[in-house]
């Protein structure tokens, strides 16, 4: 019989709360985090990379892989479930390196995000892709922080109520994803 | 000769692309749940549940079930006794796909150019319309809104002959086991065995739109499913890619004549969210 009990976390993720998670736990998260996407990604690095100021901080947060759809009268968003993460695989390391604490999206990770997981430590949750009904219920505000321009793909700021996710790669090295090994 | 306005076409367009994206179909539901009966792990279960939770809230909220509200997939059976008037069948279609991606308040997800992305065309159109005469004085439009996580996983080979039945299901089963949890499983294979290249990738599709688990007419390609079906549940690799007994809800296989020295196959993934609608008129 399942159990899937969640532990139940607040955001900005401390170090210690990184550290107890392992893969496969079902874990609730409350509190704020950011979207982005592919295109919010790119603007990212290249600031970055020329060593500008970001437009959101990014020490111990948690970044969702999330382009919603458009916000109903009378709610804070659209749906706003997961896109896959492998697309974002080149951008992670730096930017665990940079402080962030951890990613939600759906799908495997690349073994340097792993490996950046392991080293900085940070964690990588899986968000049930195609619940994004389901999983837009569970954020109570949204608001665009950074790129308007870019429509679904902008910097968005959620807080979120218990919202459902299970730790897919963790900082020990372990995985969650069939097929996958145990590292280091 | 019977004349249908292509206005009437808009209207069927625009409310099934707000509907489909919000109600999931029976067979779809039904194939969930019966998954869901299958699974003992504790995550496949968590998965299938949230799953099933969210078609019940995107029904009571009017939210779509998946923030990807794809691209507009649009299949035009023509009947040959009819006579398009009132405009142009390209316009129609992007016409109703405009309207019922603003009124439904679903995602624009289209770039005009593959090479810049800042060039999204705001209203998610052009649509992709797929024209088929067909005998009679009816127009059957099916519409399916179709993500991109999913599509990105599809394949096409052009298999040796000597590949066979074989190197059907292996290439198959490779594929879906190479794309892990990236595509939202479980998903639904939609198969083109045979044809030519460019032919078997629309078979693909088309085989998407058959009513979810109901086997091909023919015996021996119902066979050829229920085996692929097999092989594919046989990776493991489960709900979302963290481990199951379900990576496909079903295997959707259609067949068309080939060259004697080709065996084109393609696959076209589906996710779980395996949304489609039809419209007679």
């Amino acid at each position: 019989m399942a159990d899937n009990t969640p532990k139940k976390l607040t955001l900005p993720l401390t170090e210690e709360a990184v550290c107890g998670l392992r893969a496969g736990d079902v874990v609730h998260l409350s509190g704020p985090m950011y979207t982005a996407r592919d295109a919010a990604h790119q603007r990212l690095m290249e600031l970055i990379r020329a060593g500008e100021e970001l437009p959101i901080e990014l020490a111990g947060q948690v970044i969702y892989y999330c382009g919603p759809s458009p916000a109903p009268p009378g709610r804070p968003i659209g749906s706003a479930g997961p896109t896959t993460s492998y697309r974002m695989d080149d951008f992670a390391p730096e930017m665990y390196a940079l402080g962030l604490r951890g990613t939600i999206g759906k799908g495997n990770r690349s073994a340097h995000v792993r490996q950046a997981l392991m080293r900085h430590p940070g964690v990588y949750f899986v968000a049930v892709g195609g619940a994004g009904a389901l999983l837009s219920d569970r954020i109570v505000a949204a608001e665009v922080v950074a790129y308007p321009e870019l429509g679904p793909e902008a910097i968005r700021r959620l807080v979120v109520e218990d919202f459902p996710v299970i730790v897919g790669h963790d900082c020990t090295g372990g995985t969650a994803f069939v097929g996958e090994k145990r590292l280091g | 000769m019977r004349e249908i306005d292509v206005a009437q076409i808009t209207d069927a367009v625009a409310e099934m692309s707000r509907r489909s994206n919000v109600e999931l179909p029976a067979d779809v539901i039904a194939a969930l749940r019966q998954a869901r009966e299958r699974e003992d792990a504790p995550i496949a279960c968590e998965v299938l549940d949230q799953l099933l939770l969210n078609a019940e809230y995107a029904e009571a909220t009017g939210l779509p079930l998946c923030q990807d509200t794809g691209l507009a997939i649009v299949f035009v059976d023509l009947g040959q006794d009819v006579h398009l008037v009132g405009g142009e069948l390209q316009q129609a279609v992007d016409a109703g796909v405009r309207r019922g991606y603003e009124e439904g308040y679903l995602r624009k997800s289209v770039v005009r150019d593959p090479l810049d992305r800042s060039t999204n065309t705001g209203d998610n159109t052009p649509a992709v319309v797929h024209l088929r005469l067909v005998p009679g004085d009816r127009v059957t439009v099916q519409f399916a809104p179709k993500g991109g996580g999913s599509e990105n996983m599809s394949g096409l080979w052009m298999l040796t002959p000597a590949q066979g039945r074989q190197g059907v299901v292996e290439a198959i089963a490779a594929q879906v086991a190479a794309a892990g949890g990236m595509p939202c499983p479980p998903v639904v294979l939609g198969i083109g065995l045979g044809g030519t290249f460019e032919l078997s990738a629309l078979l693909s599709k088309r085989a998407l739109f058959r009513p979810l688990g109901r086997p091909s007419p023919e015996e021996d390609v119902a066979g050829l499913e229920r085996d692929v079906l097999a092989a594919v549940n046989a990776t493991g690799v489960g709900p979302m890619g963290l481990g199951g007994r379900t990576t496909a809800l079903a295997v959707h296989i259609e067949r068309h004549p080939c060259h004697i020295a080709s065996l084109p196959l393609a696959l076209n993934v589906q996710c779980h969210a395996a949304r489609h609608m039809t419209t007679v008129l």
